[in-house]
């Protein structure tokens, strides 16, 4: 079958399973749009910028659990991408990412719309190709899939000349890709795993670290055998939030900068810490070298690069999580850890951690606390980067696996919208919020047109203090109290959403919360709550920078009424 | 933290671009490649590399562990501390007047390197051998006056009996004796 690059392109996104495209159109890319129409299949998102496409494709990606992707035209469409590719990558994310280039007789010439995109995501993405023929693009596509899936997911970016997509070329998909050097490993060591498992039945204070990776493995099933098999108590990162039930008994919340004290406290007198599927990051741990001086590591991760990376790992086991915990269950024997479960709780009722300190005006944090009750915890929320995404992570019980989808190592502010707006195309019956603060809202707003031209029946929660609150609270506890570039106007946000056809709420009111949340949520379509909220509230607790985490700043004023007491 | 010299073997797909993936992964820490020599290796579409560098151990692990995550890595080994084979190739052009060809014809033959080009006025020398060799002929040709020195960087190859070694070790691993 003799097709154009352009229809080898669709034809492979069709071979591969995909129904939703997130794009943006121009020069470099005119001859994949030209026979798009041919495809009905597949549904074409018309973003409003890159970023958000890319971010859109992220949300998709994750809550779909397969590959997201996006479009974008060559030089500037390309660049505009890179953030949300970045970020993607960063977090994990299984992504495809196709650019156009100028055509081949005009690369290297500085022509229109010209730009080394591939060398520009070579650093942030995967892997990246730079397709030189039509008759590359089959096998290229079919490999930057594989690759996208497979091991650590991750992005691939495909640049294609235009002129590549006009060219002729036998079509004749592959049906394997063969790397037998890539091919990643799912088992794990089986001396390893007996090794852990020895360190584990042994433990007399074990903790379980659960990432992003039981996430992405699914193993959200064998996580809580193993917790609750040998009664080991289970922290989340930031991303691995949702991948344990939020009110299980063994939950003891989220570790790190803005973990729980008594998380934070805890992991100082573990003395067997087991991390599944997280990479030991510096906003979790803190100071590596106080990194929780009394424990062994295990280490059950598919990406070996992220062994003894950040902290000394005492049993590495390189593997896909489920398969691992699988093979580790029969070899754990069953225990209470009493002792050990009784010391948390005395470490809970010591330092509270998720008391909101004013119940008289609106706080940040009623909104995320009323959000779960409204949505019985069950809605996907997707945040934007800062102090209300912190909230959202301790204020909201995520008792439903993989409803938090939220930027982790980038930290992209902005990304709560074009995120909500995936994760709605990827579960349309699901109710999906975005959590945004007014900074970042402020960012990728212009995607409420998207929303309505595309029908993505998303509902937005602003949470506006009229600043960039995190960065006001780093100035505030550790810059003097200098306030430099941060406080931030912002429009009607309720004029704005009616101005772009959607309906809008607002309040200043702790007794209001609840009711314009459920107002949202009953309007058929994208719907946008403005709450103003307290503006100089500051997120506790809080792990100063390069602090370690038993350094941790619990809330002065939950402090003085617990002196009270 | 002390900085030690790195020799690290790379099995690389033979494609466009392999070389920036790689150099990036130096780069984004500020560490500079010493020397760099690429060729075909024994499989087609395959090229080895050997890479000498300066770099602190533990940063030098997570180089490599990053560098086998490349895709178009097939394998890459840091053998500092193996038995190894380390030559590179040199050409020294330096100036030779008529009354000297002599003197530096002998010094060429006591370093079992050859004379490639000869010249009204200057030679082009050019030795083979680890990198200690090649910079004291440099230094002994130096008062003659060196116009110019290119350097391939050094190759590298685990010696044979170090290879069975190694391999007599993972089979005793896999067998579990």
């Amino acid at each position: 079958m003799r097709l154009s690059g352009a229809q080898i392109i669709m034809e492979s996104l069709v071979r591969e399973g995909v129904d939703t495209i997130f794009g943006y159109p121009g020069g470099a890319v005119l001859p994949m749009y030209h026979v798009m129409p041919e495809y009905p299949q597949l549904r074409h998102i018309l973003v409003r910028h890159e970023q958000c496409g890319a971010h859109m494709a992220d949300g998709y990606a994750r809550v779909k659990g397969d590959v997201g992707v996006c479009i974008g035209t060559s030089g500037p469409g390309a660049t505009n991408l890179v953030t949300g590719l970045c970020n993607a990558q960063m977090d994990s994310v299984p992504m495809i990412a196709i650019t156009g280039q100028v055509a081949r007789p005009f690369i290297g010439r500085d022509a229109f719309q010209e730009c080394d995109i591939t060398g520009v995501t070579l650093p942030v993405v995967k892997h990246n190709y730079l397709v030189r023929s039509a008759a590359e693009l089959a096998p290229t596509f079919a490999e930057a899939f594989y690759l996208a899936r497979s091991g650590r997911p991750g992005v691939v970016h495909i640049d294609i000349p235009k002129d590549v997509q006009l060219e002729l070329a036998e079509f004749d998909y592959p049906t394997n890709v063969s790397l037998p050097w890539y091919e990643p490993k799912l088992e794990g060591n089986p001396e390893a795993i007996k090794r852990a498992a020895k360190l584990i039945n042994e433990a007399k204070r074990p903790v379980i670290i659960a990432g992003h990776g039981v996430i992405l493995s699914g193993a959200y099933a064998e996580l809580r055998e193993l917790a609750e098999k040998a009664q080991i108590p289970v922290v989340n990162t930031l991303l691995g939030i949702s991948s344990f039930p939020g009110t299980h008994p063994l939950f003891l919340g989220m570790m790190g900068m803005h973990g729980m004290a008594w998380v934070n406290y805890g992991m100082g007198e573990a003395d067997v810490i087991i991390g599944i599927g997280q990479r030991w990051d510096d906003r979790a741990l803190g100071r590596f070298v106080d990194f929780a001086p009394q424990a062994k590591l295990i280490h059950i991760d598919i990406d070996p690069s992220e062994t003894d990376k950040n902290v000394k790992i005492t049993v590495p086991i390189t593997g896909d999580a489920k398969t691992v915990l699988r093979q580790l269950l029969p070899h754990i024997q069953p225990a209470h850890h009493a002792e050990w479960l009784a010391r948390i709780d005395e470490l809970k009722r010591e330092h509270p951690s998720l008391e909101i300190p004013n119940n008289d005006r609106l706080m940040p944090q009623h909104v995320s606390r009323a959000l779960y009750e409204v949505t019985n915890g069950e809605a996907y929320i997707a945040t934007g980067v800062g102090q209300h995404q912190m909230w959202q992570a301790q204020y909201f019980w995520y008792d439903h696996p993989n409803r938090l989808i939220t930027s982790g190592g980038l930290g992209t502010m902005g990304f709560a919208l074009p995120a909500a707006m995936g994760a709605k195309i990827a579960k349309p019956d699901a109710m999906v919020w975005a959590v945004e603060g007014d900074g970042g809202f402020q960012m990728t707003l212009q995607e409420l047109a998207t929303c309505v031209q595309e029908n993505i029946p998303v509902k937005i929660a602003i949470v506006d203090n009229g600043y960039l609150g995190m960065v006001r609270q780093w100035q505030e506890l550790f810059h003097d109290n200098r306030y430099s570039q941060v406080a931030m106007l912002g429009p009607d946000y309720v004029k704005l959403a009616e101005a772009y056809g959607i309906p809008g709420f607002r309040t200043d009111r702790v007794d209001e919360v609840e009711d314009v949340l459920r107002a949202a949520m009953a309007h058929d379509g994208p719907a946008l709550v403005h709450f103003l909220v307290e503006a100089e509230e500051n997120c506790y607790p809080m792990v100063p920078p390069g602090a370690a985490l038993s350094e941790t700043i619990k809330d002065p004023r939950l402090e003085r009424a617990l002196a009270r007491v | 933290m002390a900085a030690n010299k790195h020799t690290i073997i790379l099995l690389v797909r033979n494609r466009p671009g392999v070389l920036t993936r790689i150099a990036s992964l130096f780069r984004r820490r500020l560490i500079n490649i010493e020397s760099l020599a690429v060729g075909h290796s024994e499989t087609p579409g395959m090229s080895r590399m050997t890479i000498g560098v300066d770099g602190e151990n533990v940063t030098m692990d997570q180089v490599v562990k990053q560098c086998q995550k490349l895709v178009d890595v097939v394998k890459v080994v840091d053998v500092s501390s193996e038995q190894t084979v380390q030559h590179e190739l040199a050409m020294i052009m330096v100036d030779c007047p008529p009354e000297k060809r002599a003197e530096l014809v002998a010094l060429t033959d006591i370093y079992k390197s050859s004379i490639v080009d000869v010249g009204p006025d200057a030679i082009i020398i050019e030795t083979v051998g680890d990198e200690s060799k090649v910079d004291s002929l440099i230094d002994l040709l130096a008062p003659y006056g060196i116009r110019e020195i290119v350097r391939t960087g050094r190759v590298a190859m685990v010696r044979t009996s170090a290879a069975v070694d190694d391999g007599r070790k993972r089979f005793i691993r896999a067998i579990g004796a």
